[in-house]
């Protein structure tokens, strides 16, 4: 399995064999902590990439920072070969690396259905002055909604698409910002801890999304918690603590990584590395 | 006291073009807050940017109507560029700072002598303000001449002409604001309400939206501006206070922040019980019941109302006398 | 206009009224021998007030009014309200008689000092004259350039003292008070009360008035914020709540003390050892207190267990609960002594400069710029930076006209806003 993604053994910073997104030097500091500080990161394009690590590693910064969220003190990044240092969110996304945030932000006020046309591109009454001519934009307004609703039915969130997104719970809110996150068909997904809080019955069919969407030809990178989850579905795995990247592989090979058990579990030597616990413990 | 004469004296004030400045200035901060989430606390300036632009324009270049009109939205352009560029890409408390410290400098600035054209006149008029812009606007006046009975109030073709065009731009504005809110457009404002970091993550660019918000919404305050001071032609710095603005926002949250129709019926209701609370007032003062107070006193009693129904409406009815709890704005 | 004003009594917040007292201050208008009093009966008017860099009243200032006939002069009384009456509708002049001006005053721009006015359009016609320090020439500019920073630091401690209070409400609950500078202007209020109405010694009426407005603090919290934060209102919510409350709080001061700058009574005799700064016993005396207050604030934060916790609450609030601080407690001291030192704030400046009803909330804009150029939510910052903000608005008047030096505080304000708009010392927020 390496073989087919990195380019020599599995270490951290290894290069891949066709990477989507680079990364050198990328540096945050707050006050005088180092959130994050990554040497060199590539990720493979077309699979799914679990990043790992205790809470506090800077798994969130990181994703931050990549997707113009927030601003480094060192580093340079390209996505599909563009450099992406200094360009604002907003553009980060109209390229096509979408983010989900590990603190849910569905958009209270707007009905699920709403939720979900937001997520789309190229829409001519999202500007101004068209928007006040309904027949500029009442076709590509009924092509997104019939996208919104196919993908609605996938995240079996349909039946609820005329409701407030207040209504939802959380665990519905997490699928609605994925589902709204993939309206724009991004070549990169990048979701925050897409499980948290999703109750078990809901995870299997949010892992089977996830495939899916490799399935597809879109790329994902996640943060997961769960050992178990990023087992099953990631076709590889980076570890994360204290800001750095301490191990990256085949799912497999990662869990058995002496420096991952180390940061995971740090006392906690005798637990079994595949169990749910760990989840718990890292939290 | 007669009850039912101050009703129907406080319905005749209703429908004076007063009323409708307050309106389109409520529709406009509809777009700012309700609409967008941005907290305008100096919604009095962009309608004195607009007023004094209009009356500049009239008086020192001798603008045609429409030109002055226009003069006074680019000059509130102008104004909303300036305070959004540093504020609008940091958190909802920098607006409200700026905006609330904007409009009191305005007021400095519209009442200062120092600011002079060539010739040595004072462009805003210093405190004394301007006076005698109308001219271009009653010279269009289509209603003939004469006295005219409306709901008991006795008004002249002038002053019908101004309340028709201030209802007029009224409708006009909530129009704007009714198909727009319903566009993808609409759509990516009230995302942005709700919570910005999402929708910049979906790929647009909120600082833009919130810049064109903020420039639409300034527009209609600057209409409003006009069409406060056209009946008088005057304007003076005073008027712009932190009251004028405090007003706009009680009007638009009674009627709720997050609809259309909201500013309009807030205004219908404010102003009706504005001037009912100030007769009923009158008449208690008159007959002894409130100590000492005195008529001036009684004004100032009625500010402490509308601070106090600010209050409790944010607190208690955060979605307006008729709106919807469900679609409570406030969340947190 | 009546000129006979009857003082209501005192206000107190929300319903406390601690005592009450009907007084009347008759304003006895001054007349000279030579300036004969208006004739009230006359249909036309002229009519203005006289008020030094917009804020003090200037007493005893011959106006002038000719033109058709008519010669005529009044001097202002104490508010510097003047009134001038004719007989008949035309065009006049109203020319002020500059020889009247207290030193170092003068009109400005110069030319200002005599007016047109024209009373066949209107039957009463207010005029205004700007007034202000006027750039004496016979000094140097550095000597003026150190009186207007002495000044500055003067006014810069004050606003340090007054926006603390609203770094820390900050800082602990997240929300900017709008409300905050009607504390000030409560401060002074209570101070003229009691020493110019009850006839009490300064250092116990301004004790009493900052005790006062420590305890309107305190039952703000207790009757507002608190039950809010139980409510969890939202942040935007609270701070619109906070104008509602401002308006509500300003008017009461309004009919409560009437409309009126007052004079606190502090001494008007300029410090001659210190020349050529101008300055008055009563304000070194005050800047003394409010450098003694800051370092005590400074002392309280850094090394008292509950100044400490008071910047753990700031820090992370949720972390600093945790950790087993009762957040609830910290807030509640941080709003008193927050009011304690709005307080002190007020009583100072209505020494310093006199007060009206709306002064705290005119000032809102000043004390404002000082949190954000220091970083909202850090106290440190926020005294450093009011006093920047003070040293500015003072020496602005060295180049731009007196009634618009609080534009200074804006442009400040807008610049740190592009610049570096986590303030001074401030940190950036986080980001989910
Ligand atoms: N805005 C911020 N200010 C200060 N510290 C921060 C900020 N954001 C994150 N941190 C700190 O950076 C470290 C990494 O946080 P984060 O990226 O959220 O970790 P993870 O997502 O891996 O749990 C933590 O110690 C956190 O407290
Ligand atoms: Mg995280």
């Amino acid at each position: 399995m390496a073989n087919e993604i990195a380019k020599g053994p599995a270490a951290p910073g290894v290069a891949k064999v066709d990477p989507i997104l680079v990364a050198d030097g990328v540096r945050r500091e707050f006050g005088g902590l180092v959130a994050v500080d990554v040497e060199h990161l590539e990720i493979p394009r077309g699979k799914i990439t679990a990043l790992i690590g205790p809470n506090g590693a800077g798994k969130t910064t990181l994703f931050n920072l990549l997707t113009g969220f927030d601003k480094p003190n060192t580093g340079k990044w390209t996505f599909q070969g563009r450099d992406l240092a200094g360009v604002p969110a907003f553009k980060v996304a109209r390229i096509g690396m979408v983010r989900t945030f590990q603190l849910t932000k569905a958009l209270s006020l707007l009905t699920v259905l709403d939720n979900m046309r937001l997520g789309a591109k190229h829409q001519p009454g999202e500007s101004l002055l068209r928007a006040l001519v309904r027949p500029l934009w009442r076709k590509r307004e009924a092509e997104i909604t019939v996208a919104a609703e196919e993908l609605l039915k996938r995240f079996k969130l349909d039946a609820k698409s005329d409701d407030f997104a207040a209504s939802l719970s959380g665990g519905q809110r997490k699928l609605l910002e994925m589902a709204r996150a993939l309206m724009s068909k991004p070549v990169l997904v990048m979701l925050d801890e897409p499980m948290a809080g999703v109750n078990p019955a809901l995870t299997q069919s949010l892992l089977e999304h996830i495939k899916g969407l490799k399935d597809d030809g879109t790329t994902v990178l996640f943060v997961e918690h769960d050992m178990h989850m990023v087992r099953h579905i990631s076709d590889w795995v980076i570890v994360m603590a204290e800001g750095r990247i301490v191990a990256e592989g085949p799912p497999n090979e990662v869990m058995k990584n002496p420096a991952v058990i180390d940061a995971y579990l740090g006392a906690h030597h005798d637990s079994d590395l595949g169990a749910d616990k760990i989840a718990k413990e890292a939290n | 006291m007669d009850l039912i004469v101050a009703l129907q004296s406080s319905f005749g004030e209703l429908i004076t073009a007063g009323t409708a400045a307050f309106v389109l200035c409520a529709i406009g901060l509809a777009i700012h807050f309700g609409f967008t989430g941005l907290l305008n606390f100096g919604q009095a300036a962009f309608a004195a940017v607009g007023a004094y632009g209009y009356a500049i324009a009239a008086l020192d270049f001798k603008a045609p109507l429409v030109l002055s009109v226009l003069f006074g939205l680019l000059c509130a352009v102008i104004f909303a560029v300036l305070l959004g560029i540093p504020t609008l890409r940091l958190r909802a408390d920098y607006l409200a700072i700026v905006t609330i410290a904007a409009a009191q400098v305005f007021k400095f600035v519209a009442t200062s002598s120092a600011i002079t054209d060539p010739s040595g006149n004072v462009i805003t008029g210093g405190a004394e303000g301007l006076s005698e812009f109308g001219g271009t606007f009653y010279s269009l006046n289509p209603v003939p001449a004469g006295e005219y009975q409306v709901f008991g109030n006795s008004l002249t073709q002038d002053q019908i002409w101004v309340d028709i065009v201030g209802w007029l731009l009224v409708v006009v504005c909530a129009l704007l604001t009714y198909f727009l809110t319903r566009s993808p457009w609409g759509r990516a404002l009230k995302g942005i309400r709700e919570d910005e970091d999402a929708v910049r993550s979906l790929g647009k660019n909120v600082y833009l939206y919130k810049m064109q918000a903020l420039i639409l919404g300034g527009c209609m305050a600057a209409l409003g501006g006009m069409v406060f001071v056209i009946n008088s032609q005057t304007v003076q710095p005073t008027v712009w206070g932190t009251n004028f603005t405090f007003t706009i926002w009680t009007v638009l949250l009674l009627g709720g922040a997050t609809t259309v129709l909201g500013p309009i019926a807030g205004g219908v209701v404010f102003f009706t019980l504005f001037a009912f609370i100030q007769k009923v007032l009158e008449g208690l003062v008159a007959i002894h019941w409130m100590g000492s107070l005195t008529i001036p006193q009684v004004g100032q009693i009625r500010l402490i109302l509308v601070g106090l129904a600010l209050m409790l409406l944010v607190i208690f009815r955060p979605q307006g006398l008729f709106g919807n709890k469900k679609e409570t704005l406030f969340n947190g | 206009m009546t000129r006979l004003r009857s003082l209501a009594g005192l206000l107190l917040l929300l319903g406390t009224v601690f005592a009450t007292l009907l007084g009347g201050t008759a304003a006895s208008p001054a007349q000279a021998a030579t300036c004969a009093a208006a004739d009230p009966t006359l249909p036309y008017i002229v009519e203005g007030t006289l008020l030094n860099n917009g804020e003090t009243p200037l007493k005893g200032v011959q106006v002038n009014l000719t033109g058709n006939g008519v010669d005529a002069c009044v001097l202002s009384d104490e508010n510097g309200y003047f009134m001038l009456t004719v007989a008949k509708p035309a065009k006049y002049t109203v020319s002020i008689e500059t020889s009247t001006l207290p030193a170092g005053v003068g009109v400005d721009p110069a030319d200002q000092a005599s007016q047109a006015v024209d009373l066949t359009v209107t039957s009463d016609q207010g005029v205004i004259f700007p007034l202000g320090k006027v750039a004496d020439t016979s000094v140097s500019i550095w000597a003026q350039l150190a009186d207007r920073l002495f000044n500055g630091l003067n006014m810069g401690l004050l606003l340090a003292l007054a926006s603390i209070g609203i770094s820390l409400i900050f800082g602990t609950t997240g929300f900017s008070n709008f409300a905050h500078g009607d504390m000030v202007s409560l401060g002074a209020m209570l101070t003229w009360f009691m020493t110019q109405i009850l006839g009490w010694p300064i250092l116990a009426a301004g004790a009493v008035a900052i005790v006062a407005v420590g305890a309107s603090a305190y039952l703000q919290d207790a009757a507002i914020w608190r039950p809010l934060r139980r409510r969890r209102l939202g942040l935007n919510q609270m701070m619109i709540v906070s104008i509602g409350f401002s308006i509500v709080f300003r008017y009461l001061i309004l009919i409560f003390f009437g409309g009126e700058t007052k004079d606190l009574g502090s001494s008007t005799e300029p410090v001659a050892w210190m020349a050529p700064i101008t300055t008055t016993s009563t304000s070194l005396i005050g800047m003394g207190i409010s450098a003694v207050a800051l370092a005590g604030v400074a002392l309280f934060l850094t090394k008292t267990r509950i100044g400490k916790a008071t910047r753990a609450v700031s820090d992370n609030s949720s972390l600093a609960a945790s950790t087993g601080i009762d957040v609830e407690r910290i807030i509640r001291i941080v709003w008193i002594l927050a009011g304690l030192l709005t307080g002190i704030a007020g009583v100072l400046w209505g020494l310093r400069y006199q007060a009206n009803w709306s002064t705290g909330f005119d000032i809102l804009l000043l004390l404002f710029a000082a949190t954000t150029l220091g970083g909202l939510g850090t106290s440190l910052g926020t005294a450093v930076g009011a006093i920047i903000i003070g040293l500015v608005v003072e020496t602005s008047a060295l180049v731009i006209p007196t009634d618009l030096t609080y534009a200074s505080a804006l442009f400040i304000l807008i610049l740190v806003l592009l610049v570096r708009p986590q303030g001074i010392l401030g940190k950036k927020q986080r980001l989910g």
